[in-house]
């Protein structure tokens, strides 16, 4: 299938800030991109040029086939933006800013206000639509910011960080709003800095640092670049910790990873099921007390602590300041 | 990007901006009330000491605050950038596939519909302390159209610092640090044959003095008040209209190309 976005070796600096340093990323038609990374790993920067609003100092950027530095004004015709920042005017109604939007893509009047009324029936907000947003919640906000961006059903979306900041209830809404969105065949970019969303809406995983892209794959594909399942186990006492790393050590193949304050070890496996079997019977002939005991499959975040050494939610150099 | 479609989404916008002062009618209050204020304060306060010979203070002073007033309400488009700015609604607009010219067009333009409003509640209020208009219809359509459109011109540079400043506190600072000197060192309020070598030499030469003249001119007001011997004053109308033109000429071009360039913050 053809690539819908497509773009090669984007630079953009500011000032000494090298926002992107040679970032590549393709989605194909009718799939979903995750674009995976910490604040100020170059998501943003990423998205503004794809969509025209900004250009980069070198590499290129192809939506559906367009130049965006060539043909700007042709690529927007094709794509919805949804921001970090609900893009709504606040002092207008739900329906007001969708109309308005409806109408600035070119539709007709009568289009642009059937249409609106649609959509909002579709994001659940047609009982807020003749309310100023300024009465909105932070979901609702996002919901008509997302709303906007699909008034002329464009063929590419992306979606800046749609649920950084919200509740976690509105975060799951949204989820079910983007997973109905993109039934329809939408090829869709979406940045970020939840592992948990990324897993949950993306096809394609493409984890970004320092402006690079550090890692692509399925979720599944990033799980096993991290080794297979982990043995988790806590102490009931941390007396016991020194004997625990011994037996654990005896069964497993990998290093044991050791919280000293949680009390708990983890430590990687091949043959999860029969593994935590064996440490279990040893632990027991040991009299070691545990507290909980856990088979699980790596998460995203050991994805990231083990392909960047930092934590997802470490913010990066630089950004943090800007916000 | 055909000029029907420019100016079609600049309709757009302007109601978009109209329906907010429907909404936050706080904003016009305040924008019409200084000038009510400003009205008052002059003739009553001031104007008993102030004499300018041959004609009435009041009917001096209206022309000069109607210039003045028209000024400031242009802020608005400056003020209002800045915000769209802040709000980040700047990058909606810009991944639209609409007119580059058009979120300005549309704020400049809901300027003048401000504008209109302001002057005609400033006229009502100049009319109550006795300001008359003295002259024909036709002239005094030509006073308030050339008011407008000077305050056209003037929303394009706000237009420009909108677009070039961090935020509204900043744009209003700015504008009231510009307008200010801007509107006084002129003949807005007082004439200008008492000033001191070059601020007299920089009134006349002002085009809110030339402004104000024409105005008086046209509303045939103050006709016995002295006038300085400059060209400007002495070809108010189009030394005034040649400033428009510079302006717009300077501003459009530069503020669509910052509008280009620009994202939320």
């Amino acid at each position: 299938m053809a690539d819908v976005i497509r773009a090669s070796g984007l630079v953009k600096t500011y000032g000494t800030v090298r926002a992107l340093d040679g970032l590549d990323l393709a989605v194909p038609e009718g799939t979903i991109l995750g674009v995976l990374g910490p604040n100020g790993a170059g998501k943003t920067t990423a998205v503004r040029i794809l969509t025209t609003l900004i250009e980069p100092d070198a590499g290129q950027a192809f939506v559906a086939g367009l130049d965006v530095t060539k043909e700007p004004g042709k690529v927007r015709e094709q794509l919805g933006l949804s921001g970090q920042y609900a893009a709504v005017d606040e002092y207008l109604t739900g329906y007001e800013n969708l109309d308005m939007v409806g109408r600035l893509y070119g539709l007709g009047r009568r289009p642009a206000k059937v249409r609106a009324r649609e959509l909002l029936d579709q994001f659940r907000l047609a009982d807020a639509g003749d309310r100023p947003v300024k009465t909105y919640s932070g979901g609702m906000r996002r919901r008509l910011d997302l709303a906007g961006a699909l008034v002329a059903q464009p063929p590419v979306l992306f979606l800046d960080e749609p649920t950084t900041g919200l509740d976690p209830r509105s975060r799951t809404e949204m989820w079910d709003v983007i997973i109905d969105m993109v039934k329809g065949g939408t090829t869709l970019l979406l940045t970020t800095q939840y592992l948990e969303e990324a897993d949950q809406l993306a096809n394609n995983i493409l984890v970004v640092d320092h402006g690079k892209a550090i890692a692509e794959g399925t979720a599944d594909e990033l799980k096993a670049q991290v080794g297979g399942e982990r043995i988790e186990i806590v102490l009931s006492s941390s007396d016991d910790l020194g004997s625990a790393h011994g037996v654990l050590s005896g069964v497993v193949e990998g290093a044991v990873e050791v919280d000293d304050r949680a009390r708990r070890l983890t430590a990687p496996v091949t043959h999860g099921a029969s593994a935590l079997m064996e440490t279990l019977r040893r632990l027991d002939a040991d009299n070691i007390a545990l507290s909980d005991v856990a088979l699980r499959r790596p998460t995203l975040d050991d994805v990231f602590l083990t392909l960047t050494g930092h934590m997802s939610e470490e913010p990066a150099n630089g950004e943090a300041a800007k916000r | 990007m055909s000029a029907t479609k420019a100016f079609n989404d600049g309709l757009v916008i302007t109601k978009r901006n109209l329906i907010k002062i429907k909404r936050v009618p706080d904003l016009l209050v305040f924008s019409t009330m200084s000038p009510i204020m400003f009205i008052l304060l002059f003739a009553y306060v001031f104007g008993s000491a102030i004499d300018v010979p041959g004609t009435s203070y009041r009917e001096f002073l209206i022309p000069g605050i109607f210039a003045q007033t028209v000024i400031f309400v242009s802020t608005t488009t400056g003020a209002g950038l800045a915000d769209d700015m802040q709000k980040g609604i700047i990058d909606r607009f810009r991944s639209l596939p609409m007119s580059r010219a058009a979120v300005l067009i549309g704020r400049t333009g809901s300027d003048v519909v401000n504008n209109i409003l302001v002057i005609f509640i400033m006229s009502l209020t100049g009319y109550a302390v006795g300001w008359r208009i003295r002259s024909s219809v036709l002239d005094a359509i030509g006073g308030f159209l050339l008011l407008l459109l000077f305050a056209y011109a003037i929303s394009w540079i706000m237009a420009w610092v909108g677009l070039m400043v961090p935020s509204v506190e900043v744009v209003n600072n700015a504008a009231f640090m510009v307008i200010f000197p801007l509107t006084f060192i002129a003949n807005t309020f007082v004439p200008t044959n008492n000033f001191p070598g070059v601020l007299k030499d920089i009134a006349n030469w002002n085009p809110v003095s030339s402004l104000t003249q024409a105005c008086r001119n046209l509303f045939g007001n103050g006709s016995g008040a002295p006038v300085g011997d400059y060209w400007s004053l002495q070809h108010p109308v189009p030394y005034t209209l040649l400033w428009t033109a510079l302006i717009v000429a300077v501003f459009v071009p530069l503020s669509v190309a910052r509008y280009k360039k620009a994202t939320s913050r």
